[in-house]
């Protein structure tokens, strides 16, 4: 089953790659954009950063790790998530989905893994800059066990970001047209560029819990900074399995609701 | 084509367009929260500035300046460059070419008559500014008024003009969203939107003042919050008025060279 599974996922990738393999200057294009959006991004830290030397007990050093998760998962949620799963909204307002439904493998799965930007890689690229200036600036490197915390806390925002979309995606089997969900959370998630601990009382709360972009982004930071002991570590791995459990569930009650497009 | 017929259909294009705006009310709704980012920065700054002021602005300062952001976004919206390029690949703008009024003219019309709404939304904000900053938070002399009328106009004409620019893109290119997304991540930093100009570095500040993104928030921001004195407003107004002209021109020529590309396909 899983074997199955797993052998699919690399038949879906591959085909990616292929087209991907097509647009090969994007390589090229898509690593300008990464690396302009990120320094862009840099520009307000660097302000704040010169009027302070630290900001809700972060240094600018410990900020720019922030920043790296940040860029790290936007690479992934454009790259891996958005792709496929907004074609599921153009399969449900076109009653195209019949077509994934019928076939013999889970649909969610199926959904999921229908398009990779393989391109956007160079985020990572861009993140592992941001990360070494980071570390240059604090003069330390991550010991071993933050690393191997932070990869276990990188999977479990993996696991969060896509729940999230899951269920964004989910409305559209209701409301039809969600585009513009998609864009909304996108404009939310840049929130996550910053340290949590900046924010105070609502947003801290919607942040933490109802969207919980700071597991996502502070959480692994402090995690390479070696600064979360066992129960910083459970948390974002709890909310994850949470997350995606739920995120199932939504998806089944909202395919049970799909009546299709055709007459 | 004659100015008295296009004038005399403006009102009945501007009803359509606002009926539309109704109808898809829910829609807009989102975009709107998907424009409420000078919320989060508003918590930022303030949470940096509550210990001390940071250089001229303190927290209240933040807070009246991040509220005139929200609204200023909100009046100065345009989504052109997303129309074109989407009515291009699709052919559909054949259909807008028909019309006996000029294409651009059609596409102002179409996200001018999203104000309404757009403005209602403004209201609370604008009042739950003037509770927590007070008089502040408004211009406090006519002329203010009268510069952030203008200021806020020119800020619309060169978001729309410069949509449009790329959006022609489309006549030469496969698609100019990615374009249209470099120009967004600039916008972001340097219109003011996430930080005032007037904290920048001074290095960085002389080459925001020279570049079209802080006249299309930054400015009306800035005269709304009284930041100015007359002279240098009026001096930056000149500025913001003169990158019309010219993006306005740009328009015009590529406009003109692109719609002779232009093939409409499907029946």
């Amino acid at each position: 089953m899983l074997g199955r599974y797993l052998r699919l996922f690399a038949i879906q990738l591959r085909a990616s790659t292929l087209v991907a393999a097509q647009y090969r200057y994007d390589f090229i294009v898509e690593g300008i954009i990464s690396l302009f959006y990120t320094v862009t991004a840099l520009v307000p830290l660097f302000v704040i950063f010169q009027a302070r030397p630290t900001v809700a007990g972060w240094s600018f050093g410990q900020a720019l790790l922030v920043v790296g998760w940040f860029t790290v998962l936007q690479g992934v949620l454009e790259g891996a998530v958005n792709p496929s799963l907004s074609r599921v909204v153009e399969h449900i307002r076109q009653g195209t989905l019949d077509f994934v439904l019928l076939k013999p493998a889970d649909a969610q799965f199926m959904v999921s893994t229908s398009q990779f930007l393989p391109w956007r890689i160079t985020s990572l690229l861009t993140a592992v800059g941001v990360f070494g200036y980071g570390f240059h600036l604090l003069g330390s490197v991550p010991s071993l066990s933050a690393l191997l915390a932070c990869t276990l806390l990188f999977a479990s925002a993996v696991t969060i970001l896509y729940s999230l979309w899951i269920m964004i995606v989910s409305a559209a089997f209701v409301v039809v047209k969600v585009d513009n969900l998609t864009f909304l959370f996108s404009s939310i998630f840049d929130a996550a560029r910053w340290p949590v601990s900046v924010f105070r009382g609502f947003l801290r709360v919607l942040f933490t819990f109802v969207i919980p972009l700071a597991l996502m982004t502070t959480f692994p930071a402090r995690a390479m900074l070696g600064e979360l002991d066992l129960s910083g570590l459970a948390l974002p791995v709890i909310v994850a399995i949470v997350f995606f459990g739920m995120s199932r569930a939504v998806w089944l009650r909202a395919l049970s609701r799909y009546t299709s497009a055709s007459s | 084509m004659k100015v008295g017929p296009v004038l005399r259909a403006l009102p009945t294009l501007f009803r359509v367009g606002f009926a539309e705006a109704v109808a898809y009310r829910a829609e807009m709704l989102v975009w709107i929260l998907a424009t409420t980012m000078p919320l989060v920065m508003l918590a930022l700054w303030t949470a940096v500035a509550r210990q001390a002021p940071i250089g001229p602005f303190g927290e209240k300062d933040f807070i009246a300046y991040f509220l005139a952001t929200l609204i200023v976004r909100q009046l100065t919206g345009s989504w052109a460059s997303w129309q074109l390029t989407f009515e291009i690949k699709n052919g559909v703008l054949a259909a807008r070419l028909l019309r006996p009024l000029p294409a651009v003219l059609s596409y102002a019309v179409d996200n001018l008559s999203a104000l309404p709404m757009r403005f209602l939304v403004s209201v609370p904000v604008a009042i739950a500014g003037l509770v927590s900053v007070g008089r502040s938070m408004l211009p406090s002399t006519a002329w203010g008024w009268v510069y952030f009328a203008l200021a806020v106009w020119g800020g619309w004409l060169i978001t729309f003009l410069v949509n449009i620019a790329i959006g022609t893109l489309s006549f030469f290119m496969e698609s100019s969203n990615k374009v249209m997304d470099v120009w967004m991540a600039a916008f972001m930093v340097f219109s003011g939107y996430l930080i005032p100009v007037e904290l920048f570095p001074s290095g960085l500040r002389k080459v925001a003042d020279f570049l079209p993104f802080r006249y299309q928030i930054g400015l009306p921001v800035e005269i709304f919050t009284s930041r100015h004195a007359q002279d240098d407003a009026l001096s930056l107004l000149a500025r913001q008025w003169l990158w019309v002209v010219l993006l306005a021109l740009l328009v015009h020529l590529l406009w003109r060279r692109g719609l002779r590309r232009f093939a409409a396909y499907g029946g």
